[in-house]
């Protein structure tokens, strides 16, 4: 009997192993900037090319940078929830116009609403690089004091924003006070 | 004869014309073979299983620009590599460098070897402490 104990214990740590990693989508990368200092940046404004938008507008506060572009179809499933954010939710949003075109970027604003504090344009994906960006849409959030705090890969919606926002949020928010 | 060879000729060369980038991105060819190992090394995140030099998604074409613009400004290859890890992490290369986190897929194999070269030395060991007198049928029995 015990000759068979040993093989079965082995399966038996091998089935949960397996379910994990099945389970688990392989193309989500972890951010190797994950609680370390979010990349800086300027760029010219998509809307205003004369001035420059960067990580020097929202030093000291907490934001989301969402990385979007025309292009890209999950970025327009989470446009709604985006501007329902920016009016709804206390925290600014700024865009990273990631590898576009400036009017269909600006049209795409126009006609679906504009949730970004400000967007930079980013139109040869150097800043993309430097923050790792390897797929829209993606949204990092940012502490107060410049640390990503979670980067998530694919559309937001309600069910992401409460799961895996909300409690970072709070415990970032709470921290500080 | 000489025509199956043209064609042969044509159909060969014709491959390079399907090459990602347009030309030759150095003329130094030490710089060119620099280039093609490091783009050969690298991995496309957007489509995971090819490298930025087989990818012609627009991410491996960025990539690929910032290693000739880094190759350029006489950046050692350890550098470069370490530009496209700080941003991607380890997974970015098809190799990726022994520390805390990759530990385990460098020594998996060995140790994978060793514990079933173990397993298999005890069970022959086993065998051969067996009467030889039994048939096959009474070992699949025991099986």
């Amino acid at each position: 009997m015990s000759r068979y104990l040993i093989p079965l214990l082995l399966v038996a740590i091998m089935i949960p192993v397996f379910i994990i990693g099945l389970n688990r989508d392989p193309s989500e990368l972890p951010s190797p900037f994950l609680n370390k200092p979010a990349p800086e940046f300027e760029l010219p404004r998509l809307k205003d090319p004369s001035r420059t938008v960067g990580s020097a507008d929202y030093a000291g506060q907490m934001v989301l940078v969402n990385i979007w572009a025309t292009w890209c179809a999950g970025c327009r499933q989470e446009h709604a929830y985006l501007l329902k954010l920016a009016s709804e939710a206390d925290i600014p949003i700024y865009g990273l116009n990631w590898r576009d075109q400036r009017s269909k970027a600006l049209a795409w604003l126009s006609e679906l609403g504009d949730p970004y504090v400000a967007s930079g344009f980013d139109e040869d994906g150097r800043v993309g690089i430097d923050w790792g960006v390897y797929g829209a849409p993606e949204t990092f959030l940012i502490s107060a004091d410049g640390i990503v705090l979670y980067k998530h890969l694919s559309p937001l919606s309600e069910m992401v924003w409460q799961r895996d926002f909300e409690p970072r949020i709070l415990a970032a928010k709470g921290s500080m006070e | 004869m000489k025509r199956g060879w043209l064609a042969l000729f044509v159909v060969v060369t014709a491959v390079s014309a399907y090459a990602i980038d347009a030309g030759n991105a150095f003329d130094d060819p030490q710089m060119q073979a620099r280039y093609e190992k490091i783009t050969s090394e690298v991995r496309c995140l957007v489509c995971q299983n090819q490298t930025i030099k087989d990818s012609n998604a627009f991410l491996a074409d960025d990539l690929r620009r910032e290693i000739r613009r880094m190759l350029t400004e006489g950046k050692t290859d350890a550098e470069i590599y370490d530009f496209l890890v700080v941003r991607y992490g380890d997974f970015v290369l098809y190799r990726p460098r022994m520390s805390g986190k990759t530990l385990v897929l460098w020594i998996a194999p060995f140790l994978l070897i060793v514990v079933g070269g173990l397993v298999a030395f005890k069970v022959v060991r086993g065998r051969m402490a067996m009467p030889i007198d039994d048939d096959s049928d009474s070992n699949q029995a025991a099986g």
